[in-house]
């Protein structure tokens, strides 16, 4: 919970990893691409204030017990949701799996929700492994990584037949949140990887799902939010956002918040801090103390106010993962309100 | 120890100043994303270009390898040419295939289906849109019912007649300012337009924002970019 001039906002971080990308975790052959990764999001951090910056050995492995201190101690979190990321071919023992994350989240209970991620390539025996993990770890969502490499392939599309059995799989087993994350190879290497017509259509197929587009469709915001307003089951997902924006590029922060809000609306945004790319503090204070800047280019958007920067901070994801919210930080009165958008000609 | 030919050298930056990155509609000059270049007394020309992660997309990368050929080639005098993409998990690939003139699916043998002209007229497509948005906004009228001519000259407007002569759409002053770029016709919903094209620039700048940080922070530069953020 943070509070701030007597508000009190209920902080959900619906983006958090616990990873050992450590050298000793790198498989063989294929530590080019195991530092590639690691030393990629570690640029990324450099994108939020000086002060925040890690050295590289800590980014590669940190301890459970800082991670317990940046996110629920000093962080304001009140609840964080693990979104794995497996990266098998380049970490022996994966890059931030389910099972680390599910222990973690076992030695701190209510602290934590875990999501699972599951690979239509990984066929029978997958779907098997993927409906005891959603037992054994009570799970209510997955987090795809499309561009994840596996052998030869360069990763896969939500519109594949096989991923459609593990979507159904999904609604049977109340798995209801889909969060989406797109990387840049995928086949064939000459199309568009972050292309969201696949969550289009797989939206549109499935509307006992919804859709979270992790670090809102970046850098393909445009698509994603022209897709998101024909499909009420789409949500953006503000990693990335928040954590490469607010502090970097002020401007554009202001920018990209205003057309989410003209597009999608208050109801559809969902806070992450993507730890450890970047620590939560920062980005929940610094949330809560901006708005939207004077400026002739910021014309079409209004200001944010306290309960829209509540829901964004905790209410939405609280509301799809149903998390029970203190009656102290519920709204008064808790609309969902459509966002101003443009109709359908 | 090769002496750097100041003229050849500027001859070969400003060639290089006319690659963009597709995606972000910039050029590599300004990008930051000429890591070195140099010609030798000879006549020799050696540049390394460099991206902002090592797991950028490869089909932009490639693009704008081969881009940095074709134009560098195209500089008098030069006695050779070793352009190189460096740091990035495809640029062995990258490199032999454009080294070699070949396209993007003999280079990526197996991995790819097509040569990447739909992509690329794809992001042009994009840069019409924010091109739009760029002129249409200091504007202070509504553009709908305005021809290019009826907008006073800029850098911007130039550089919108540039994306849609491109794209081979009609670009003289007698020729609509609002124009969709995908069917060449005048929108029929100028407001849906005008706010589709400013969502469109909105993401690419801030993209461009992204990759400058990252590109920044990846190769610790310090210099202050350009007053974009």
């Amino acid at each position: 919970m943070y509070e701030k001039d007597g508000e009190k906002y209920f902080v959900v971080d619906a983006h958090t990893h616990f990873w050992d990308a450590s050298p000793e975790n790198w498989v063989e052959g294929q530590e080019e691409y195991a530092k590639g990764w690691i030393e990629c999001f570690h640029a990324y951090q450099g994108l939020g204030p000086k002060e925040t910056h890690w050295p590289i050995d800590r980014f590669q492995k940190y301890s459970e017990e800082l991670m317990m201190h940046d996110l629920f101690e000093v962080g304001h979190v009140d609840k964080a949701i693990f979104q794995p990321t497996n990266l098998r071919q380049w970490y022996k023992a994966g890059f931030n799996t389910t099972e680390n994350d599910g222990a973690l989240a076992e030695k701190h209970p209510d602290k934590f929700l875990v999501n699972t991620t599951f690979d239509p390539r990984e066929g029978d025996a997958g779907m098997k492994a993927f409906s005891e993990r959603v037992k054994r770890y009570n799970c209510k969502g997955v987090k795809l990584y499309t561009a994840e490499w596996r052998g030869g392939s360069r990763g896969w599309s939500l519109k594949d037949p096989a991923a459609a059995r593990y979507l159904e799989k999904c609604e049977e087993l109340g798995v209801t949140n889909v969060h989406i994350h797109k990387g840049p190879t995928i086949w064939p290497l000459d199309k568009d990887a972050f292309d969201v017509s696949d969550v289009d259509q797989v939206a549109t197929s499935f509307q006992g799902l919804n859709f979270i587009v992790e670090h809102v469709g970046l850098p393909r915001i445009e698509d994603f939010c022209f897709m998101a307003t024909q499909e009420r089951n789409v949500y953006a997902g503000l990693a990335v956002v928040v954590g490469g924006l607010m502090h970097a590029r002020p401007k554009f922060f202001a920018k990209v918040m205003g057309e989410l809000m003209f597009w999608l609306g208050e109801d559809k945004l969902i806070f992450g801090a993507d730890y450890a790319i970047w620590e939560p503090k920062w980005q929940v204070e610094g949330f809560v103390d901006w708005n939207m800047p004077a400026d002739d280019e910021l014309s079409d958007f209004p200001p944010l106010t306290v309960d829209q920067k509540k829901k964004i901070l905790g209410l939405n994801a609280a509301r799809l993962y149903d998390i029970d919210v203190p009656e102290e930080l519920k709204l008064a009165d808790p609309k969902n309100v459509e966002p101003v958008g443009v109709p359908n000609s | 120890m090769t002496a750097v030919v100041t003229g050849a050298r500027a001859a070969v930056w400003a060639a290089l100043g006319t690659v963009r990155d597709p995606e972000l509609d910039e050029p590599l000059t300004d990008l930051g994303f000429v890591a070195r270049c140099e010609v030798s007394d000879a006549g020799h020309a050696v540049v390394r270009l460099r991206l902002p992660t090592y797991f950028c997309a490869p089909n932009f990368a490639f693009l704008m390898v081969a881009d940095a050929y074709d134009a560098v080639a195209g500089v008098p005098g030069l006695t050779g040419l070793d352009i190189r993409l460096d740091d990035h998990f495809a640029s062995d690939v990258i490199n032999r295939g454009v080294a070699a003139r070949q396209g993007f699916v003999a280079s990526f043998e197996g991995e790819a289906a097509d040569e990447l002209d739909t992509l690329r007229y794809d992001f042009v497509r994009k840069a019409v849109l924010a091109g739009t948005d760029r002129v249409c906004r200091s504007l202070g009228r509504d553009p709908a019912s305005l021809t290019l001519g009826d907008v006073p000259p800029s850098a911007d407007l130039d550089r919108l007649r540039a994306r849609r002569r491109e794209l081979g759409l009609p670009a003289e002053d007698g020729d609509p300012l609002l124009l969709d770029p995908a069917t060449g016709t005048t929108p029929a919903d100028a407001k849906r337009y005008l706010a589709f094209a400013r969502l469109t620039r909105t993401s690419m700048e801030a993209n461009s924002g992204v990759c400058r940080g990252m590109l920044r922070a990846r190769y610790a530069l310090t210099s202050e970019e350009e007053g974009t953020g």
